[in-house]
């Protein structure tokens, strides 16, 4: 163990300790029962928060930092997919040139989901491959940049894939300083950093993650379960691949069990609903639920489940047509009444006599019946059918489930077996968004797609990851619930400021002799992990961005169980030319702001008067201080106009852009 | 490289025998191979992989996109006599569960 990670572990191991020193006391012994209404909702938000940097110290615990990569294999094939749906030709040209500048020999594709002229122009003019979405997809769901993936993977047939968003222009050595991983037959995917050029020094979108694209990720690694971020990582084809085959058996395994039990239903109730006189039509509903008996019983007993499905549909095919034929009997009778009645003029037309089989066949293929009960059939082979009718492809390796695929996908990935590794050296930058409200639009989706993820699959209960690999995931959903944490943390003062309520029972000696010691080794944690990156952008955002957090949890919630759209938007590359400042975006943040400093006169003026203690406003003022200092980031993020001035990139930069 | 034969049977039969490795650069060729089958009448398909040195998950997702075709035109694919290297691929993607081997081309159709 070298001597930082010793360090490290010393003191999450007194973080813990001084955490749950102060937490547990909390609870038994300084909440004031009598205003619950904010000293639950308190010693809920403070139980959040150290249950937060407990998960950020567990990976801390396991910070993998692997320094050089393994030389390149030679002579591995390597497909660099760069994904675009409607940023400027220009800029998509500007990332495939470098990529076809990469210096390990490689096939460069652009995935046009646009599907634009010009853009193909573009890249045949320039000798590099386009791909766009194949017939399958008509009338299909698209599934966004996954499906952008998906389709591409079945197009190209190189072992690994460097998968790039539009705006990431890489580095020629990229593949050089990541395929060594791969060496590790079990590799599945390597992550490299996320570094946006067009940022100043100040950051005031926090657009740049050194604590994620670092050891946040580093320490998921150390527990193998360093996350695809969706661009700048390889992917070994194979693992994808496999991924999609099994996610197929299983689903479709899935899907059939539930057709079955729905089919039993819906024929019960189809009999139901039959007069006493169509003994034929209820004949065939009671064939098929022995039918569905049948096929339940024998996968039951594990028998290969196409083969099931297949000798259900045969059948079903079969009573099916014995049901138009009966009908088309009864047609025909009307029809010989209808001509008898009619004084016998012409043709008689076919009898049923003449019908072939084949035609037969056809009917019941058309969708067109008519008899209720056919049509309830057919729904039912549909179902029951195993070809995923529904989507474009049977195989869809990159997650659907979520808006941000990345996630999903690795975590399914984990769960199969596969080993991931996240290799801390920036070989391609990007362009971050360069004002508040593409930023909040980026932001709002990355949590959407992270919740989504917790809801559909949650990773607590995921059983065939190992727990660390579970809490690792979970970590990231977790941190996005500090929405709900920091309505508690600003609302507390106010209240004590303002009516005189505390939510503990004393601000006591004991009180800060339990908390300040935790405070101090949880930033010293912070201090020492990040060797120097700077963390306090990403601290103010993960609370001054509380209505995104919280909008991503009741948005997710209504998109995965209620079934409402998320109002998905592609994120824009370019800056929008608005020139207003946009307070209207924060509205929620203002208010705080306005609601902390209005907190902090009061409870001036009611120390003044003698109605309130010295040390519990001094105490809350410096709350209020601090909120305010957290919430200042707002202010800037509105005022600041885009990156204008090409002077400010960084150094670094600029030589990894054009060399 | 891998050759892939076609033997058209009476009854709508196809029997395709891949030859070789069936990996991420033959699935296309497979797949395609087995939609223009399946398009031209055989909706019966029999993938015969007694002969397949080699399977990796885009060989077997070929062979999937093969059945889809063939159940959406009416009809079935069998696979038959995979050799034991090629049977783990099927059972690490849970694929040996729901597609059984036959163990002969001739009688894949029988049952």
């Amino acid at each position: 163990m070298t001597r930082r990670l010793l360090l490290i572990r010393t003191i999450v191991l007194l973080t813990t300790i001084l955490g749950l020193n102060y937490i547990v006391w909390r609870w038994l012994f300084s909440v004031n029962w009598p205003a619950w209404w904010i000293a639950v909702p308190l010693v809920i938000a403070e139980t959040y928060s150290l249950i937060d940097s407990l998960l950020f110290g567990l990976g801390m615990w396991r910070l993998k930092e692997r320094g050089d990569p393994p030389p390149a294999p030679e002579g591995r094939t390597v497909d660099v997919f760069i994904t675009t749906y409607n940023e400027p030709i220009e800029l998509v040209m500007t990332t495939a040139r470098a990529a076809k500048e990469i210096r390990y020999p490689h096939r460069t594709w652009i995935l046009d989901d646009g599907n634009r002229p010009e853009m193909r122009a573009a890249a045949e003019a320039e000798g590099i491959g386009i791909i766009t979405r194949s017939a399958d997809w008509v009338g299909m769901p698209r599934h966004a940049k996954a499906g952008n993936l998906n389709n591409a993977l079945l197009a190209t047939e190189g072992e690994f894939l460097l998968i790039l968003d539009a705006d990431q222009i890489p580095k020629p050595e990229i593949l050089d300083r990541t395929l060594g991983y791969f060496t590790d037959e079990q590799m599945a995917l390597v992550q490299t950093p996320q570094w946006f050029v067009n940022v100043p020094e100040s950051d005031p979108l926090g657009s740049q993650a050194p604590l994620f694209y670092g050891p946040i990720q580093q320490g998921k690694d150390g527990w193998n379960a360093a996350f695809f971020c969706g661009s700048n990582a390889v992917i070994r084809r194979e693992a994808l691949m496999q991924l999609g085959v099994s996610r197929y058996a299983s689903e479709v395994e899935i899907g059939v069990h539930k057709a079955l039990r729905t089919a039993k239903k819906v024929i019960r109730e189809a009999r139901k609903q039959l007069s006493p006189d169509e003994t034929l039509v209820r004949d065939a509903l009671d064939a098929i639920l022995l039918d569905i008996g049948r096929a339940r019983k024998e996968l039951a007993e594990g028998e290969a489940l196409f083969d099931v499905t297949y000798r259900f549909q045969q059948r079903l095919t079969g009573i099916r047509r014995e049901l138009v034929r009966a009908d088309l009997e009864a047609v025909q009778a009307d029809l010989a009444v209808v001509a008898e009645l009619g004084v016998l003029g012409g043709e008689g037309g076919d009898s049923l006599a003449t019908i072939s089989d084949e035609a037969l066949d056809q009917m019941a293929h058309r969708d067109w019946s008519p008899l209720g009960a056919v049509e309830t059939v057919q729904a039912l082979v549909n179902a029951v059918d195993v070809d995923r009718g529904g989507e474009a492809q049977p195989i869809m390796p990159l997650a659907t489930i979520s808006v941000t695929e990345d996630m999903a996908t690795c975590m399914r990935l984990h769960g199969l077996g596969w080993r991931t590794a996240y290799h801390d050296e920036v070989l391609a930058v990007g362009l971050a968004p360069e004002d508040l409200q593409t930023m909040l639009t980026q932001r709002l989706r990355w949590a959407q797609g992270t919740v989504q993820v917790l809801f559909r699959e949650n990773p607590l209960t995921q059983k065939r990851l190992s727990w660390a690999q579970r809490l690792m995931y979970f970590a990231t959903m977790w941190s996005y619930l500090s929405g709900f944490a920091a309505i508690v943390y600003i609302a507390a003062p106010v209240v004590y400021l303002t009516i005189g309520v505390l939510p503990v029972q004393a601000i006591s000696t004991e009180f800060f002799i339990r908390l300040v010691p935790f405070l101090v080794v949880n930033q010293l944690l912070f201090f020492v992990v990040a060797a120097g990156r700077p963390t306090w952008r990403g601290q103010q955002y993960s609370l001054a961005l509380f209505p995104v957090w919280i909008k991503s949890f009741t948005s997710a919630f209504g998109n995965v169980f209620l079934g409402r759209s998320l109002d998905f938007a592609v994120t824009p590359k370019t800056k929008r030319a608005d020139e207003s400042l946009r307070w209207d975006l924060v509205r929620p943040q203002l208010w705080a702001m306005g609601l902390l400093a209005a907190g902090a006169v009061i409870g001036v003026v009611r120390l003044a008067v003698g109605q309130a203690t010295w040390l519990g406003t001094v105490f809350n003022i410096v709350w209020v201080v601090f909120d305010l200092v957290i919430f200042s980031v707002i202010i800037q993020a509105v005022r600041y106009r885009g990156f204008g001035d090409a002077a400010d990139v960084p150094e670094v930069a600029r030589g990894g852009a054009s060399s | 490289m891998i050759e892939i034969e076609v033997d058209r049977r009476e009854g709508g039969i196809g029997v395709v025998v891949p030859k070789g490795r069936l990996n991420m650069v033959s699935a296309r060729q497979l797949k395609e191979l087995l939609g223009e089958l399946v398009s031209s009448g055989a909706t019966r398909v029999v993938v015969d992989l007694a002969e397949t040195t080699f399977l990796d998950s885009s060989g077997l997702g070929a062979i999937i996109a093969g059945l889809k075709s063939a159940r959406q035109a009416g009809g079935d694919l069998r696979i038959a006599r995979p050799t034991a290297t090629v049977l783990t691929v099927f059972q690490l993607t849970n694929m040996d569960k729901v597609l059984r081997p036959r163990d002969d081309v001739d009688t894949a159709f029988d049952d």
